[in-house]
């Protein structure tokens, strides 16, 4: 029996979360008002989770690293949020999210926790218009959907290219109107540094107020992490750069097990790397595929002109082209999964075809849309003889409308215009699946302490679909903890404020005091970046879009290796009590050094492959992920046992009673 | 490229500040702006020199984190960007540089480049919201349609991000740009109409109480917006305003 017991309530799958929510306990209206929830992290999850919390009573301390709650990376999401609305008429239900979700992880996540995710996903859209939130709309006044990656209905919610934008100032304005009313202490400028636990319950934090430099205690009778992923493990990634992972790693060295920390989300559609110098990566939106067509050129003399320069991707005739993901996918073309069209960009560059100067980029043509679309317009502006020029300009508005800013991005970005020349797009790192083990409860594995959204492990499985982040962040936030957080406290209604001059407090500040300190001491001779650029190259070569057992291990030994290295030759400039943005960047980067072995540790450990985590040795023969269900049916919670390099594994085996596990096929 | 960059440094709120030269080479067009920062901190860390602070985050135009006074405009010299996606082809060499942080009565310095844009955070908690808790249990959201043309309008100027680089750029430091865009967005929609009285008198009464200065109709914040914000909305706003203060409840 493992020790690991993830509470999923008994009965039909379509049951478990009502039954569920009538049978556990409440906590009065009034006593609500002498608890106290810490909530670390202000994107959808915990902006979402902050404002619920305070709207039903009880007293909520929210905390961001950045200058205001508005800004956490929730923001540049783009594309959508999925809901199982229906409004389409396409035949889309909630058991067909839920199955899409599940196939679309790779059988690799709670059945029970989904289903949830896809039930409430629909009172997300009803909430979030209620709030302001101006999703996008067709003639008529209500609501228009798109499709997008492993589904074959249009349940797609959005705002332009800017939904996670809209999404989170929706969720800001419901914190704005608690921090009006004093139900929420926000602490903007406020890093989390470590967990206060008291008689085995979480209790506290200390932060580092950026601003000032000092540590200051928080107390509470729950903490919530909802601190996001941890994707700048990689340096590059499409993540914000302050993205971290320190508050969820800190609670893991506390006894918060760390799921499938391997299970990584390569995004296909990005822009490529441009050089050395770069800092991060941006993101194209998957929404793009709607429209867009990938391909590369068929002939490599083709592909090696186009690197050389000699040749533009117009010059190129139709039968030279490799739509690669429409002849390999022909069910679902341009819109298979995130991380087969990864893999799939990946092979035709490894194989030479890759269209700009590294060779690592593949096109994302709009000519075909802007066409159709063009004649579409022409049509109903009753312009039936119109020139292949009208059309092409009335096509262009028409893709304008609806990926404006998209394109706007990649022409300032790259300062080409891809009205006219196709994007030039290739996989980065966006998402990470894994995360902080929790129970149906979002509960972690130290009591009193719940992790929320992409901090936590429990919904994508080994891979997420498209406008399933933002569905997960809202749903987790407004609906489900603030649930199934009652009946923990419960049994705290009596227990009063708790004190920040325990001797649990001093300890905890006193470690990160004496942290800090011997990291400032160091003054060795490289900057936090060049470690972290060292530890996001071996990640990306060795524990990114294909592993295999030989590249791991050079990389677990490489990464001790520059985590040695970092403690006695980095220089941190300035002193620990002061404004000292090095200072944070260096703790976060020696969470990064740790967390990146226990990424190759778990990819190690699991010698199948499943979704976004492909390793070498276990693929069909034409080169699809192979996953080996009678020995890897379960999730890796791995706990901190003193020694980062020897974490102690725990397995929860995942139980299908209500779907069918076959080989994922897109074809 | 080999730029002068002239950069304000200042160490703490009480510090009078000054602008200090700092040469840069091997600067390429590719870069953005907050890269080329970047490289300029890496090589003050290295000579042990304290490195330059200044806020950013997404650096992909959408969190609001950047800022920065670049040869006296916000954002710098090209258009509907912010300063992470201005990329160092609009320099050329040998060209120097200037780099100021926001300067507003209502947006103290904290740090060489950083500001505390925090009385936007308070303006928002004062009206820009819709009074509805987060039950779920709300009407379906295609219950009321809304006009195609007042949705896009609600979101156009929902995408305000909140740099702040309309208060810096104006002479009066006026923050009614950013408001009007939360206060448009909201009065726009059926479901922000019930309380658009109460939220416009309350965003303006507090963005008054925060030290903004008044607007003047120079049009230079709409110029200066990275996310192209119409000053409509101001006209907006102002109409919402006199309605609300002048109709006795």
């Amino acid at each position: 029996m493992s020790v690991l017991d993830s509470k999923i309530p008994v009965g039909p799958i379509d049951k478990k979360w009502s039954d569920h929510k009538n049978h556990i306990r409440l906590v009065n209206p009034a006593n609500k008002r002498n608890i106290d929830i810490i909530v670390v992290g202000t994107g959808l999850a915990g902006g979402a989770a902050s404002a619920s919390l305070a709207e039903l009573g009880y007293n909520v301390k929210a905390f961001c690293f950045q200058d205001s709650p508005r800004r956490a990376h929730s923001i540049a999401a783009q594309g959508g949020i999925n809901a199982a609305k229906n409004y389409q008429g396409d035949g889309d239900s909630i058991f067909r999210l839920f199955y899409d979700t599940i196939k679309g992880g790779d059988y690799r996540s709670r059945e029970a926790n989904v289903h949830r995710l896809a039930e409430v996903s629909v009172n997300i859209i009803d909430q979030c218009v209620a709030q302001g939130v101006p999703f996008a709309r067709e003639y008529g006044g209500l609501l228009d959907n798109r499709s997008f990656g492993g589904a074959q209905v249009s349940r797609t919610f959005y705002a332009k290219g800017q939904t996670g934008q809209q999404l989170l100032l929706g969720a800001y304005s419901a914190m704005s109107r608690q921090i009006g009313k004093g139900k929420i202490k926000m602490y903007s400028r406020h890093e989390m540094q470590n967990l206060v636990i008291v008689d085995g319950k979480a209790r506290g934090i200390i932060a580092r107020n950026i601003v000032t430099g000092k540590l200051e205690r928080f107390s509470a009778h729950a903490v919530v992490i909802a601190s996001g992923g941890y994707g700048n493990v990689f340096f590059l990634s499409t993540n914000a750069m302050g993205s971290n992972v320190t508050a969820a790693w800190r609670i893991h060295r506390k006894g918060a097990f760390f799921a499938n920390p391997c299970y990584t989300q390569i995004h296909p559609t990005c822009i490529p790397v441009s050089g050395e110098h770069q800092s991060k990566l941006t993101l194209m939106s998957e929404s793009l595929r709607n429209d867009g067509r990938i391909w590369v050129p068929k002939n490599l003399e083709d592909a090696e002109a186009i690197r050389k320069g000699t040749m533009k991707a117009t010059d190129l005739k139709e039968e030279d082209r490799d739509y690669y993901l429409e002849r390999r996918y022909p069910a679902f073309g341009n819109l298979v999964p995130r991380d087969v069209a990864s893999r799939a960009a990946k092979e035709r560059c490894d194989a030479g075809f890759g269209v700009n100067a590294t060779g690592e980029a593949v096109y994302l043509d709009f000519a075909t849309s802007i066409e159709r679309y063009g004649r579409e317009k022409a049509m109903t502006s009753n312009l039936a003889n119109a020139s292949q020029e009208t059309i092409l300009e009335l096509g262009r508005e028409v893709v304008k409308a609806k990926y404006g800013n998209l394109f706007q991005m990649y022409y300032k970005i790259v300062d080409d215009n891809p009205y006219d020349m196709p994007m030039m797009i290739y996989p980065a790192v966006h998402y990470t699946m894994g995360g902080v083990w929790v129970d149906y409860n979002l509960m972690t594995t130290i009591p009193g302490c719940y992790a929320t959204g992409e901090a936590n492990f429990s919904d994508h499985g080994a891979n997420r679909l498209g406008a399933s982040a933002l569905m997960q962040g809202l749903a987790d936030g407004y609906f489900v903890l603030p649930y199934t957080i009652a009946d923990y406290l419960a049994d705290d209604i009596r227990t009063g404020t708790i004190s920040t001059e325990l001797p649990e407090f001093s300890a905890a500040e006193n470690e990160i005091q004496e942290r800090n300190s011997s990291l400032l001491s160091i003054q060795g001779a490289k900057t936090v970046d060049h470690f972290h650029r060292r530890l996001g190259k071996v990640m990306w070569d060795k524990v990114g879009m294909s592993r295999d057992e030989e590249g791991l291990k050079w990389a677990i030994a490489e990464i001790q290796k520059i985590r040695a290295e970092f403690y006695s030759n980095v220089r941190i400039p300035g002193i620990a009590d002061e404004f000292n943005p090095e200072l944070d960047k260096a703790n976060r980067v020696a969470d990064f050094l740790e967390l990146g072995e226990l990424m190759a540790i778990d990819a190690l450990n699991r010698t199948e492959s499943c979704g976004g985590h492909f390793r070498e040795e276990s693929q069909t023969p034409d080169g699809e992920a192979k996953r080996n269900d009678s020995d890897f049916a379960y999730v890796a919670a791995w706990e901190y046992s003193g020694n980062v390099s020897e974490p102690t594994l725990h397995k929860e085996e995942l139980v299908f009673e209500n779907i069918k596990l076959v080989e994922r096929n897109y074809k | 490229m080999k730029l002068t960059l002239k950069i304000w440094r200042q160490k703490g709120p009480n510090d009078k500040g000054q602008m200090v030269t700092y040469p840069v080479d091997n600067i390429s067009g590719d870069m953005s702006f907050l890269e080329m920062l970047d490289v300029l901190n890496e090589q003050l860390i290295e000579t042990g020199d304290s490195p330059i602070a200044f806020d950013h985050d997404c650096r992909e135009g959408i969190c609001g984190s950047c800022s920065l006074y670049i040869n006296g405009e916000a954002h710098g010299p090209d258009r509907a960007v912010t300063t992470c996606q201005l990329h160092m082809r609009k320099f050329h060499d040998g060209e120097t540089i200037y780099i100021e942080p926001w300067r507003a009565k209502a947006f103290p310095v904290i740090k060489d480049l950083v500001v505390d844009r925090s009385a936007f955070d308070r303006i928002m908690a004062a009206g820009g919201f819709i009074s509805v808790n987060t039950s779920g249990n709300t009407i379906d959201a295609n219950t009321i349609p809304i006009p195609k043309q007042d949705a896009d309008a609600a979101f156009e100027a929902a995408t305000c991000i909140g740099c702040g680089a309309c208060v810096a750029t104006c002479k009066n430091s006026s923050a009614m740009l950013f408001v009007s865009a939360k206060v448009s967005q909201l009065s726009l929609l059926p479901q922000g109409k019930v309380e658009a009285k109460e939220r416009v008198l309350n965003m303006v009464n507090r963005m008054d109480e925060e030290g903004f200065g008044n607007c003047t109709n120079t049009g230079a914040c709409e110029v200066e917006c990275p996310k192209e914000i119409s000053l409509e909305n101001i006209a907006r706003m102002n109409r919402e305003y006199f309605k609300a203060a002048l109709s006795a409840e």
